[in-house]
């Protein structure tokens, strides 16, 4: 408590809470041997496959976008630690809402590159195969934070052993579903960890112009839930957060996690960040970068040798060549398709529109053409 | 039988249905503001607590967004929630939860995950109450592709309704007529008791023009009619969406008039709605054009206002008288 100069009146004050950054290994690459978690030498270089298969994605994602193959895509650069790290903990019957940066975490759960293609495709065939692995990408910033309380609650009424994690981004903390959908969570006790990628832009808008808190995790201690701020650019801290996360969760638990890391490309292939943030800036996260500082961690361990870092990509790419090739593959459907999976039932009206439809473009192959001939990417 | 059968009012019936469909399926659970240790504060959830426990009713957070989210995230997880939002002018905080979310769940994962959720709410003015206690937004959730909207005008619907509701593979926004919620009591059917979502109910045949209402306009419609005294056709659209357009259209084709009464606002209100289908589908028979006899464009007014809001019998005579001498 802080004491009023004026007046003695005991104003709280978030200068009162330090909040630490939970770190293992340091930007510079030191590290303290003790803290590193308990996993094995495959594993270890397991994570930096994944990290390394976030970032070729991102890679060849926004390459077949250019090539006008994919519509928008968003890129993870700059948070394959945060989000491979934030997935790696999770058990297969775990649910895993989240926003569209968190390919790998998905891919971890179960999802395949062809269901991450079909979806930045706008094909509602990745939603379904995303579901059936427990997973779904929320694009309305925030609201699909109350439906992760919703899944969290199913879990502890059916005495589940699994956990649902939300995934979203600091714009998304100013939303009120996020605070509804939290502090629900910690009336409920639900089985529930929001993980908050803060990488400290919401397209053009600043960190310290989405809030005057401080830190998104002392918000925690607001939803009278436990919280912690991760180097989000450090894949051991964020592994060990979320596995220690996960665990509370089952517990009846639900925690919040701030992961700070940072968004060095574009927040989509629509947008230039040019038009609102400095090179510099960038340009010192990228030397941040978070696969060189795991890098470095696995040469200090005496690990690198064992890695065969263009084998690795090498298999990445040929994954994503099958994938890309699978994709399309994906027969065309038929404009049945979107009345399809409305209801469980297509009540009369809509069948009647569909079906007007189906006759109207039968008689006027104009229709056809036109939507034919518009591009798809 | 007949004898043993319950008289019940329109809120009683809510509790009546409540309590079956919680004993005969362990997946609904019940939740809201102030449901579970008070009943309601119109008493439609009481005595379901002790009935069926602290883990399936559940008093919430003043938290509309995260009501209806939460029963989004239950229902897609296996379970039925009935999530009660306390009166429908606080809907509107929870709607994004409807709109971008529950009503697009099935389509978003091609038919992977659906929302079977319903979530309740008293609807409409008339009761004397404050500010955000008396709107009526049907048309507006009506709008919302993958969400059905429902509106029961008798008791022995309600229940059977809900039922249907609870029951339903999709989201369903159940609006309580609160004007009406015990105004009068009919014979409720014990236990299982369903009437199908998407079918209107003809309360009252007749030749000479057609009458469409719902909820609590219905009370105010049938003595319209009984005053003038006219061979009306009486229509309780019971579903709004989606509609029983079928039922609508033969009817006005039978009379060649009709009359629409919603006490929602008249621009862009359901109503408008119903008059396209109509002329879609039976033009050539009408006799008049349709009028429309509906609250007015200006937000509810208070307590002090709100007669001269809402459509009444005299006025919906008006409308009715006016289509007849066209």
């Amino acid at each position: 408590m802080t004491t009023d100069q004026s007046g003695g009146v005991p104003w709280l004050t978030q200068d009162d809470l330090p909040v630490e950054t939970y770190q293992i290994v340091a930007p510079d690459g030191s590290y303290e041997p003790s803290t590193v978690p308990d996993l094995t030498d495959d594993e270890l270089i397991d994570l930096y496959r994944w990290m390394r298969v976030e970032q070729r994605y991102a890679e060849r994602m926004v390459k077949l976008q250019r090539r006008g193959e994919m519509g928008t895509v968003a890129s993870g650069r700059g948070h394959e630690a945060s989000i491979v790290g934030s997935g790696y903990p999770l058990a297969e019957d775990d649910w895993l809402i989240g926003m569209g940066r968190e390919v790998t975490a998905m891919l971890l759960q179960g999802v395949s590159f062809r269901d991450m293609i079909l979806y930045w495709r706008g094909i509602e065939t990745a939603g379904r195969a995303l579901a059936e692995q427990n997973c779904m990408i929320g694009i309305s910033i925030g609201g699909h934070v109350p439906m992760v309380t919703g899944i969290g609650w199913g879990m502890d009424l059916a005495d589940s052993d699994a956990v649902v994690v939300a995934h979203f981004g600091d714009g998304a903390t100013s939303t009120g579903a996020v605070h509804e959908g939290i502090n629900f969570a910690g009336v409920l006790d639900v089985p529930a960890v929001f993980y908050c990628q803060n990488n400290q832009w919401a397209i053009s808008t600043p960190f310290e112009q989405q809030t005057n808190a401080n830190t998104l995790a002392q918000r925690a201690l607001g939803y009278g839930i436990d919280g912690i701020r991760v180097d989000g650019n450090d894949v051991l801290a964020v592994y060990r957060a979320m596995t220690a996360a996960r665990e509370r969760a089952r517990e009846g638990r639900p925690v919040f996690v701030e992961s700070m890391t940072y968004r060095v490309d574009a927040h989509t292939t629509s947008d230039d960040p040019s038009r609102y943030r400095d090179d510099e800036e960038v340009e010192a996260w990228r030397e941040r970068d978070p696969v060189e500082r795991y890098r470095g961690f696995l040469e200090a361990e005496g690990l690198w040798g064992q890695v065969d870092d263009d084998a690795i990509i090498g298999e990445i790419d040929d994954e994503f060549d099958a994938a890309v090739a699978a994709a399309n593959a994906i027969e065309d459907r038929a404009v049945d398709a979107i009345f399809e999976h409305v209801f469980e039932e297509l009540p009369p009206g809509l069948a009647d529109q569909l079906e007007g439809f189906k006759a109207l473009a039968e008689e006027r192959p104009a229709i056809a053409d036109h939507i034919e001939q518009r591009p798809k990417g | 039988m007949a004898t043993d059968t319950p008289q019940r009012t329109i809120v009683e019936a809510v509790n009546d249905a409540l309590h079956a469909e919680m004993a005969g399926d362990d997946r609904v659970v019940v939740f809201g503001e102030d449901v579970a240790e008070s009943g309601g504060v119109f008493r439609a959830t009481d005595g379901l607590k002790d009935d069926f426990g602290a883990d399936r009713v559940v008093d919430t957070p003043i938290s509309e967004i995260a009501i209806v989210g939460g029963a989004l995230g239950l229902a897609v997880y296996g379970y039925r929630p009935v999530a009660e939002i306390q009166f429908s002018g606080f809907l509107p905080i929870g709607f994004d939860q409807l709109v971008s979310h529950a009503g697009r769940m099935r389509a978003r994962t091609e038919g992977a995950w659906s929302a079977s959720m319903v979530v309740r709410t008293p609807y409409g003015a008339g009761v004397r109450a404050l500010e955000h206690h008396e709107e009526s937004l049907e048309g507006a959730y009506a709008h919302i592709p993958g969400l059905k909207v429902v509106i029961p005008s008798t008791p022995a619907d309600t229940k059977g309704l809900l039922l249907s509701s609870i029951r339903d593979p999709d989201p369903v926004l159940f609006m309580e007529p609160k004007h009406i919620y015990r105004s009068f009591r009919e014979a409720v059917p014990e236990g299982d008791h369903t009437v199908p979502i998407g079918e209107a109910a003809i309360r009252r045949e007749g030749e000479a023009v057609t009458v469409i209402a719902w909820g609590a306009m219905m009370e105010q419609a049938a003595e319209a009619i009984e005053q003038l005294g006219v061979d009306a056709e009486l229509i309780d659209l019971r579903t709004i969406s989606p509609m029983d357009t079928e039922t609508v259209v033969e009817s006005v084709q039978k009379t060649g008039r009709a009359v629409v009464v919603h006490e929602a606002h008249r621009s862009g209100g359901w109503g408008a709605e119903l008059v396209a289908s109509i002329n879609d589908e039976a033009l050539m028979y009408l006799e008049a054009p349709v009028e429309r006899v509906t609250g007015f464009d200006v937000p509810v007014p208070l307590l002090s206002m709100e007669d001269y809001y809402l459509p009444n019998p005299p006025r919906i005579a008006a409308g009715i008288e006016r289509v007849l001498e066209y």
